[in-house]
């Protein structure tokens, strides 16, 4: 088998294939990926040809939009701007809503792509009743966004009431038979916390982290840069936050974790692995990576992990705590 | 990764009763068909097509909402927010074109126009609009060729649109490719004709964008995105698209008619 691009340079060897000896895939609450990289939920995932054309492009699985019980348009632009170390993004949530969402489901599928529907609402019954309707769509999983702006607290995020974590997560539990895996926010004093919080609501599985609150300002225009003015922060700042963050949860739960913020190599992902995640999600790295970028940390892991002395990547899940 | 950068406007240039061509000096590069997203401050920001290469460039816009409203009364001075360039090129092969524009689609084709011309090739273009007084870059496309006008209601040219045109100016000269901006409709009979004679073309389409770099999904044609894989498609990876000339996204992702 040829490869498109060798090794980092840092880690060169002789050209050659992925390590035959090390075993790249993983399960997160028997669901069975074939490799470690899933697609962040907001990326190229509002539609079904996207995501199909993500899932082979190499990604484990994709994660779609977040998608609620009604069309929405989301905020109005700017809502994206390149900061130095990621970018910071107010889209709003943009969705055609659960009942059209079918339609992209169901083309992804059909291309074979491992989806997780990543859903909203603005109460526990809506997100039971949109998980239902995804659940029924035949995806493999659930992601819970519990950082919707719109949900009870007026202002606040879900993400940060860890009863409201432990409810939400139960009500879904309740009505859907796939793994659910609430992903949580950055934006609090003690994520473990809400790791517990979800868990004891019956959570499967745990995805963190969401982005962080943040804001850029354009001084020659005296004004935020977003239309929003708050946005989420993503990419390379992210992933010292979002280690941390998977490290403490892997402290306090007993359920597997995927980690997300910041991951755009190999080695970024080891990081998350090593600090107790299953698998990681990749968003901002597509920016300057492109879409095969799923393919080549795959690859970058299998030399890393092979240099370490893993055959797999479940051996090397949570070493960081030894 | 690259930061947008804010620019006063030098020369604002009305170029038709609803069209006006702001110029500013930014420091990026772009080549013909690439687009920026033009940040019209306190109001939204849009794809728009460099009209204008080169130091000083330039985005010719059409007044046709809420932020193209603001921008029109816009002055020299006033500054707006542009990030790029973004998108693939125009190909510049072969030794004649046909391009066929429509309406404000001749800002995102003039500079293709111009550049065909300036490397030797044989340039025709029709132009075609509503009215006389909405075509829009005829003289710029003059320098660069033969020109030949259509206008909807007979003001002027050929009376009808313009592929209807370009259909009768094909049987007399044929000519080795064609490019063609304009509304979807009209891109899509330009490809529709462009297969049947069997001459390569290349389309430059427009969807609603946010990002403009690849991410947000918003500008999907099938599983292409129009800000990162177009604007600007052939007529070989339209052929069999469900969406093109048919389906467009609204701004929730919802698929709908064009």
């Amino acid at each position: 088998m040829r490869i498109a691009k060798g090794p980092p340079k840092a880690f060169s060897r002789p050209a050659g294939s992925v390590p035959r000896m090390v075993d790249l895939r993983t399960e997160i609450a028997g669901v069975a990926l074939r490799n470690p990289t899933m697609l962040a939920s907001g990326f190229l995932d509002e539609t079904g040809g996207s995501m199909a054309r993500v899932y082979q492009a190499g990604a484990g699985a994709v994660v779609t939009k977040s998608v609620g019980p009604v069309p929405r348009e989301g905020y109005p632009n700017p809502t994206i701007v390149e900061v130095d170390a990621g970018l910071l993004n107010a889209v709003g949530l943009p969705n055609p809503g659960i009942i059209e969402y079918e339609r992209e489901v169901k083309r992804a599928q059909a291309a074979g792509a491992v989806i997780i529907g990543s859903v909203y609402g603005k109460d526990a019954e809506e997100y039971a009743a949109v998980a239902a309707k995804m659940s029924r769509y035949g995806v493999q999983a659930i992601e819970l966004n519990l950082s919707c702006p719109h949900a009870k607290g007026l202002g606040t995020e879900i993400a940060q009431d860890e009863s409201a974590v432990r409810d939400f997560t139960r009500a879904v539990k309740d009505v859907v038979d796939v793994p659910v895996f609430p992903k949580l926010s950055p934006n609090v004093q003690d994520i473990a916390t809400f790791a517990v919080a979800a868990e004891e609501g019956g959570a499967d599985g745990i995805v963190a982290v969401n982005t962080l609150k943040a804001m850029a300002i354009t001084p020659e225009l005296k004004i935020p840069s977003l239309a929003n003015k708050y946005g989420g922060l993503s990419g390379p700042a992210l992933r010292p936050i979002g280690v941390r963050a998977v490290y403490d949860i892997c402290e306090r739960v007993h359920i597997p974790v995927i980690g997300v913020g910041g991951v755009g190599s190999g080695r970024d992902a080891l990081e998350y692995i090593m600090a107790g995640a299953s698998a990681v999600q990749i968003g901002t790295a597509i920016i300057s990576r492109g879409l095969g970028v799923f393919n080549e940390i795959t690859k970058e892991m299998a030399f890393l992990l092979e240099e370490a002395g893993f055959r797999s990547v479940p051996e090397a899940i949570g070493v960081a705590h030894a | 990764m690259p930061r947008i950068q804010v620019v006063p406007l030098l020369e604002i240039v009305r170029e038709t009763p609803t069209t006006m061509t702001y110029r500013f000096r930014a420091d990026l590069g772009g080549q013909p068909g690439q687009f920026l997203m033009v940040w019209i401050p306190r109001y939204d920001e849009l794809p728009m097509a460099l009209s204008y290469l080169g130091a000083v460039k330039g985005i010719t816009v059409r007044d046709y909402g809420d932020a193209t409203h603001a921008l029109a009364v816009f002055n020299a001075g006033d500054r707006i927010g542009v990030r790029g360039p973004y998108g693939n090129v125009f190909r510049l092969d072969g030794q004649s074109v046909l391009a066929v524009g429509g309406g404000s689609g001749m800002a995102s084709m003039i500079a293709a126009i111009e550049a065909f011309a300036q490397q030797g090739a044989r340039v025709v273009t029709t132009v075609g609009a509503k009215t006389a007084e909405e075509l829009l870059f005829v003289d710029r496309a003059n320098g660069a060729g033969q020109v030949h006008i259509a206008t909807d209601d007979g003001s002027r040219g050929f009376h009808g649109f313009a592929p209807a045109l370009a259909d009768k100016l094909l049987d007399r000269d044929p000519v080795g490719q064609i490019i063609t901006c304009g509304p979807e409709r009209m891109m899509y009979a330009v490809v529709d004709l462009a297969r049947k004679r069997g001459i390569p073309v290349q389309a430059s389409l427009e969807r609603y964008m946010k990002c403009g770099i690849g991410i947000c999904d918003a500008c999907v044609l099938d599983d292409k995105l129009v800000c990162w894989d177009g604007p600007i498609f052939t007529g070989d990876q339209l052929e069999g698209s469900e969406d093109f000339g048919h389906f467009r996204r609204d701004k929730s992702g919802r698929r709908i008619p064009v």
